[in-house]
């Protein structure tokens, strides 16, 4: 499945600092679709390279960081259970407190 | 002698300029308050004497009360079919409090006093450095180690002395918070930490006031309002808090000077339009703003939430926020403080001063910087190697053919003789490195304590702080 993942607001330093990734995910083994829960899995699988406890705690992401499927916050789409589809667009971005 | 004299005179110009330089401030500060009140005057004997148009209960026969010199000054505003005199008029009754005068406050705050905002008033408990003026524009080089809330105000009048400007010089925290914000319409987040922001949440909960959040890092900034007619509060978005590792601060990560500046003008402009009522609140919406890529998002974000411990069935009670431990909840302080960690004892580090004796005498040694590439290129000690904390273990080949070259230029072949010193910017990371050196049978490496700033402090006054 052809996937659009963006990392911002310093998430991005986790994965060798590139913001953008066109990537193309299986569908995991026996399932029919793919959910947020099995790409979040995958993403720190293939894209984390380092501190993996600075994006997921336990099997979900970490607290302050904004998850949004489609430009739209994923707790309107059932976070770990939304389904996603061919080229969705994802996008990981960790809070700001900066000014 | 003659260089003597010079010094002299330097140091006596100078004395005479920054005098200059006072007078020059008090003198204008001054001038601002005195051209208030003389508007002040002016406008009464207007509304008095020259607008007999003006009804006793302030409206003009004009169905509105703008003077002639708020109709001039406010011109092009009301030249705005969606905006008007009904727009200028809603936002002359307002009033807007603004937390941090710094790189989001300081393009916030002028707009405010520019477009006609009835009362303006500014928390800071912060003064004014030079690293500041890169990105904070409301202050300049006169007001440096002045209070930050003083320039900003005097900045603000300047622009416009009709708007009452008022001056809270204090961080804010929860003995004061509910004091200070109920007196206005409309909050401004406009801080650089997380314990602040919930702080700030909570209080605009607690008292039904419309809050606009601003945040910018690096090369990019966030930007919401919170609170605004059912919509969601900071805390329905972030019920806990992330770890202190992800909190960066400018002072450490960076930040291009307009970034922040882009977001702030973006919270006056949806401060005005809560104040004026025109328009449609960026509420249950966050703006993200990526300066590299040119790209600004605004993405749907989720309601209120129930379950809220602060606007929720169950929220927070005015009892219960003033007993709030916010830096205990973030476990980071309100009032931005380097860290300073003590992770070795003292026989594994020297002082700056210390590190100065050795070289003076000659004593033979490698002298590993810590800091990351881009810090390293902006200054670093003579003869010093750059090794990157994070790359460190992997380049232990690199520590031991160093002191081995050191050991053989100064004949010392036995191999025990030469040091290995670790230094960073603050002397935090370098404590780190030296850990991991004890760790791979590098015993005897020790660290500079306080790092480049403490060489720049106790030893050579001229080295490059940032």
């Amino acid at each position: 499945m052809q996937l659009t993942l963006e990392f911002g607001g310093g998430l991005e330093l986790l994965c060798d600092s590139v913001k953008v990734h066109s990537v193309d995910v299986d569908l995991p083994a026996e399932e029919k679709k793919l959910t947020m829960k099995h790409l979040l899995a995958w993403v720190r699988n293939n894209l984390i390279k380092e501190r993996p406890e600075m994006f997921m705690k336990g099997d979900t992401v970490r607290p302050g960081v904004l998850v949004l499927v489609n430009d739209c916050d994923w707790e309107l789409s059932g976070q770990l259970d939304t389904t996603l589809e061919n080229k969705d667009v994802v996008v990981f971005i960790s809070t700001l407190h900066g000014g | 002698m003659e260089s003597n004299g010079g010094a002299d005179e330097s140091s006596r110009l100078l004395h005479e300029l920054q005098s200059l330089k006072d007078s020059k401030r008090d003198i204008e500060a001054r001038i601002s308050v005195i051209e208030a009140q003389l508007q002040q005057i002016q406008s009464n004997q207007h509304s008095n004497n020259e607008s007999p148009a003006v009804s006793s209960n302030g409206v003009s026969e004009f169905g509105h009360d703008l003077t002639p010199d708020m109709i001039y000054r406010y011109s092009r505003q009301l030249l705005l079919p969606s905006f008007g005199v009904q727009g200028q008029s809603n936002l002359l009754k307002s009033s807007i409090l603004v937390i941090g005068a710094g790189g989001l406050g300081s393009p916030a705050l002028l707009y405010l006093a520019a477009c006609g905002v009835g009362k303006l008033g500014m928390v800071d408990h912060d003064v004014v450095e030079l690293n500041n003026l890169h990105r904070q524009i409301i202050h300049g080089e006169a007001y440096i180690g002045k209070s930050k809330v003083e320039s900003a105000a005097a900045a603000c009048r300047s622009i416009n002395s009709t708007t009452e400007i008022v001056e809270h010089k204090e961080a804010l925290r929860t003995s004061n918070a509910i004091e200070i914000v109920s007196k206005y319409d409309i909050v401004i987040d406009a801080t650089d930490n997380a314990p602040s922001r919930y702080l700030i949440s909570d209080c605009c909960v607690l008292l039904g006031k419309p809050l606009v959040s601003g945040a910018a890092l690096g090369l990019e900034g966030q930007l919401a309002v919170y609170n605004y007619n059912g919509g969601p509060c900071y805390r329905c978005l972030f019920p806990t808090p992330p770890p202190t590792t992800a909190c960066q601060r400018c002072s450490d990560s960076g930040v291009l000077g307009v970034v922040p500046g882009v977001i702030g003008c973006l919270q006056a402009l949806e401060a005005i339009k809560l104040a004026s009522l025109v328009g449609e609140p960026l509420s249950g919406r966050m703006l993200l703003f990526d300066a590299l890529s040119a790209k600004v998002r605004i993405v749907k974000i989720r309601g209120r939430s129930l379950q809220c411990e602060a606007c929720g069935e169950n929220g927070l009670t005015q009892q219960q926020f003033q007993q709030f431990d916010y830096e205990k909840f973030t476990q980071s302080p309100l009032a931005v403080a380097p860290l300073k960690l003590k992770l070795l004892t003292s026989d594994s580090r020297i002082s700056s001063k210390e590190y100065d004796e050795l070289i003076k005498k000659g004593s033979p040694h490698v002298l590993i910087d810590v800091r990351p590439s881009h810090h390293y290129k902006i200054t670093s000690l003579p003869k010093s190697i750059n090794i990157p904390l994070a790359s460190l273990e992997s380049r232990i080949p690199e520590v031991s053919s160093e002191l081995k070259s050191v050991q053989e230029s100064n004949g010392t072949l036995n191999g025990s003789d030469a040091g290995l010193y670790v230094v960073c910017r603050r002397g935090n990371d370098s404590q780190r490195a030296v850990q991991l050196l004890h760790k791979l049978g590098f015993t005897y490496a020790k660290d500079i304590v306080g790092g480049l700033e403490s060489w720049a402090r106790e030893v050579d006054p001229k080295f490059p702080t940032y």
